[in-house]
């Protein structure tokens, strides 16, 4: 059903911000009102990012507080103006033709809702399609089938101050999508949601795109938003693309270490640790062991803890599990890399 | 689907919206009918005790009275969504979601918040006005009743373009807008009598600085018959259509100008 | 008993700071004031000089008291109330306003000290700029007709201070009660669309309630917005002696005490009823 392919063409954006620096503390009381003078402070928020993204791609942008995403959405969704640098959405230039542009996309802020406090949801939407000019015919059917797979027809005559979150959020996917745009920008979609709501989201998400062929750039910080969604991973750091990449390719290169949790049924022993490994704090019966697989493999690991030779049900584990690094682990640890070089 | 009809969709969904707080909703249009009828008492009062000023009677000031609160009130209605833009749209972030949707900001802000309120102070404008015509001598109705009309139309088109300013200004400072209201609340408070009431300076300051003066009160005299330049007074209300054109103009400006700001 | 009180003036040393920081707009009020005071004024002038051979015999107050009324007024126009608590009509939208029913505290004092303070953080600085303004720069300027005059006494003064102070009080038990039936309502309109205009007219603040026809003077000078700004500029004037200004003052304390009586009631009711739907 979308109109138009939108394939988005980043190239060597920069944004930078003028703020006022107010001087620390501040004069209390009446002194306060002398005047004071307001020094200002640059602080560049995107410095040459550049990506491409092709139509019909679910593409993940990550990065932690304060790296410059918003900015990118804000720019991407044509309500700010970079300083340089070339952006493209389905051949558009957001910010120049952002009636055009904005026409054939839709955004969901997770924190913000687009749709009337105090109207009922089916009021917004019917609001919403004279804005777009959807025409009455598609309307009908583009409705019908949001209201199916988002199961709105609950709490359609309700005002939005009435929903739960999970019910508000459902709600403002179906009112970003009633035009049908090509691209959906999502910013934290499921923010805040319980587990149930969050996988609903996660699966109408995938479902748009895949049945549609809706383009989908997606902010989170729900690190599984990722995992089940994106194809692909674009960590943005100190206003840079610090990774872009599946992100399976970012764990491995990341983080190829793996845990080995050892539990005893006495005191767990003292070994002596061989290079590429650490042990982490754990409880008293439970050996927590960080190990490089390049350098110690786990058999050797293992044949450690229980050397050939002694007695079974003195010194052996009773159980042992070895996991990969989690998502969460992965990205902090490359934020942490990164950290040092702004 | 063209700009009014939205406007009208607009405009209907927010006094949806209103009147679902019932309570609020009614003692809002209580306290306004007070007030609007407490408000002319002011200056009925000052020709009770006084008598006529200058060769004005109650009747002319009456006149003069309606139509500020009639264009005001008009201005009010419509463009309540520019007066509050400062604080409902851009402190609480709304204005980007206003920005991406496909129309144009003005009309989205226009049809934003279409209130009742200002209603109580239409009705009590239009009252008043014709009490004062009621009491008055003017030109004959074939002039008269185009001659108010044009110059209401110029009077809303003056007072819009003063929100207009206001919520473009609020891109900067959202704090010191009150200043604002000496244009809005003191245009109507000053230009409820007539001028030559005033110190020269003000006079002046009111017609040709700030077009207020031009908008109501030259077309006014037109209507009483009181004016020097007749000619020139049926064309004053033009001044309110050029002061709106330039704030809408401020007004892109401000939005392109926010667009690379960003804050 | 200190103990006691620490909670409400932490929240009133809390607010009187935020208030404060609002440098820009108390300057934009300020100036907004002065040019409605010069409007105000002109008018008055106009009405004085023109009419009855410019003698102003007509009018009970001189032409320079009248000024000053004006001054006085535009000096304490924060001292209106002008509409319920901003914050509590945020939570009550945001349905957060239960939260403030979590707090240890009597709420009516609790809200009691926030209003207070942010009438005074907005009333000091708007109040000090318009008394130097008009009552000091107005005189050099050579403007000594159109300027504020002092209280003709240290007593009128000191008058004029107890009474303002009793209506800063009153001004926060309305703002209480307003805070109230935003509550009930679940919005701030409607009550402040009904007190804000009503408080403008009946404390003089539009006219002096002494230019209203003589048949209405002791129904306007005993009602409660006379408390807000009519009384203490008569005192300032120096208008109200002996019995009639003890009769006064003993009008703004009796109506201080209905207010707050009504208020505490209608929180009971209101906070029990909370109680009973959730909020």
């Amino acid at each position: 059903m979308p109109s138009s392919p939108a394939r988005i063409v980043v190239e060597d954006l920069c944004k930078s911000y003028r703020v006022a620096a107010s001087p620390p503390g501040g004069r209390r009381g009446l002194a306060g009102w002398l005047p004071a003078r307001r020094s200002w402070r640059t602080i560049a928020a995107l410095r040459g990012v550049a990506f491409t993204i092709e139509p019909g791609t679910i593409t993940g942008l990550i990065g932690p507080n304060g790296a410059g995403k918003s900015t990118l959405i804000k720019i991407l969704s044509g309500i700010l103006r970079p300083d340089s640098g070339r952006v493209t959405v389905g051949g558009l230039v957001p910010w120049a033709q952002r009636l055009r542009h904005v026409a054939r996309i839709g955004v969901v802020f997770g924190q913000r809702s687009q749709l009337w406090w105090d109207l009922p949801v089916d009021d917004g939407f019917a609001l919403l399609r004279d804005i777009y000019r959807v025409p009455p015919a598609l309307y009908r059917t583009r409705r019908a089938r949001l209201v199916e797979t988002l199961r709105l027809a609950d709490f359609l005559d309700q005002p939005v101050r009435q929903l739960s979150l999970g019910q508000r959020m459902r709600a403002e996917l179906a009112a970003a999508l009633l035009h049908a745009p090509p691209l959906l920008i999502l910013d934290e979609p499921t923010i805040g949601l319980d587990a149930p709501s969050k996988l609903a989201i996660r699966a109408f998400i995938r479902d748009l795109n895949r049945q549609d062929g809706t383009t989908i750039l997606l902010t989170t910080h729900d690190m599984h938003d990722i995992e089940a969604l994106a194809e692909r991973v674009i960590v943005i750091g100190h206003g840079r693309v610090l990774a872009d990449s599946p992100f399976e390719t970012l764990r491995a290169t990341t983080l190829s270490g793996r845990r080995l949790i050892a539990t005893f049924d006495g005191p767990a022993p003292a070994i002596a640790l061989p290079a590429g490994v650490s042990r982490l704090p754990a409880a008293d019966r439970v050996l927590a062991l960080d190990f490089d697989p390049a350098r110690i493999g786990a058999a050797d690991l293992l044949r450690l803890l229980a050397p050939p030779g002694t007695p079974a049900g003195t010194a052996a584990p009773a159980d042992v599990t070895i996991t990969r690094p989690s998502i969460e682990d992965v990205i902090s640890r490359f934020y942490e890399r990164h950290a040092s070089t702004p | 689907m063209n700009g009014l009809a939205l406007w009208l969709r607009y405009a209907r969904a927010s006094l949806a919206g209103q009147v679902r707080y019932r309570g609020a909703f009614l003692m809002q249009m209580a306290g306004h009918l007070a007030t609007t009828l407490l408000g002319f008492a002011a200056i009925w009062v000052l020709f009770h005790r006084f008598g006529t000023v200058r060769g004005w009677t109650v009747g002319q000031v009456a006149l003069f009275y309606g139509l500020v609160n009639i264009e005001f009130a008009l201005t009010e209605t419509i463009g309540y969504g520019f007066e509050r833009f400062g604080d409902d749209f851009l402190r609480a972030g709304a204005f980007d979601r206003l920005l991406l949707r496909p129309r144009w900001t003005v009309l989205q802000l226009l049809g934003h918040q279409f209130r009742l309120r200002p209603l109580a102070r239409l009705a009590q404008g239009a009252a008043v006005l014709a009490l004062g015509l009621g009491m008055t001598p003017v030109r004959p109705l074939l002039f008269t009743a185009p001659m108010m009309l044009w110059t209401v139309a110029g009077g809303i088109a003056f007072f819009l373009g003063v929100l207009v300013g206001q919520a473009a200004l609020s891109f900067r400072t959202i704090e010191s807008l009150e200043v604002v209201n000496v244009l809005t609340y003191g245009g109507v408070e000053a230009g409820q009598y007539p001028f030559d009431l005033d110190a020269r300076w003000f006079r002046r300051l009111m017609t040709c600085v700030i077009p207020l003066g031009a908008v109501t009160y030259e077309p006014m005299l037109a209507i009483l018959g009181r004016s020097p330049h007749p000619m020139a007074a049926t064309l004053a209300p033009t001044a309110g259509f050029a002061f709106l054109a330039i704030m809408l103009l401020y007004w892109q400006a401000a939005v392109r100008r926010h667009a690379s700001t960003g804050s | 008993m200190m103990q006691a009180a620490t909670p409400y003036l932490a929240a009133f040393r809390a607010r009187w700071r935020t208030t404060l920081r609002y440098r820009a707009a108390a300057l934009a009020g300020f100036v907004t004031q002065c040019w409605w005071g010069a409007i105000n004024i002109m008018i008055y002038a106009a009405f004085y000089r023109m009419a009855h051979g410019g003698d102003g015999a007509a009018a009970p107050f001189a032409l320079h008291q009248t000024i000053t009324y004006v001054w006085i007024m535009q000096a304490t126009l924060a001292l209106m109330p002008w509409g319920c608590d901003p914050d509590i009509a945020d939570a009550v939208r945001g349905g957060a306003v239960a939260h403030d029913l979590l707090r240890p505290v009597d709420l009516w004092w609790w809200w009691f000290c926030r209003a207070t303070a942010r009438i005074l953080g907005r009333l000091v600085p708007r109040a000090l700029l318009m008394l130097a303004f008009a009552g000091l720069l107005l005189p050099r300027a050579g403007l000594g007709a159109w300027a504020l005059h002092p209280p003709p006494s240290i007593a009128d003064a000191a008058l004029f201070a107890v009474s303002i102070l009793l209506g800063l009080a009153l001004s926060a038990c309305i703002v209480v009660l307003l805070n109230i039936v935003t509550v009930r309502t679940l919005s701030p309109a409607g009550g402040n669309a009904v007190i804000t205009p009503l408080a403008l007219i009946l404390s003089g603040n539009m006219l002096p309630l002494a230019l209203f026809p003589g048949a209405f003077q002791t129904v306007l000078i005993l009602q409660p917005f006379a408390g807000l700004g009519d009384l203490p500029c008569r005192f300032w004037l120096g208008t109200l002696h002996g019995g009639r200004a003890i009769l006064a003052l003993g009008q703004q304390a009796a109506w201080l005490a209905a207010v707050a009586v009504a208020g505490r009631a209608a929180l009971r009711r209101t906070l029990h009823r909370l109680e009973i739907q959730g909020g």
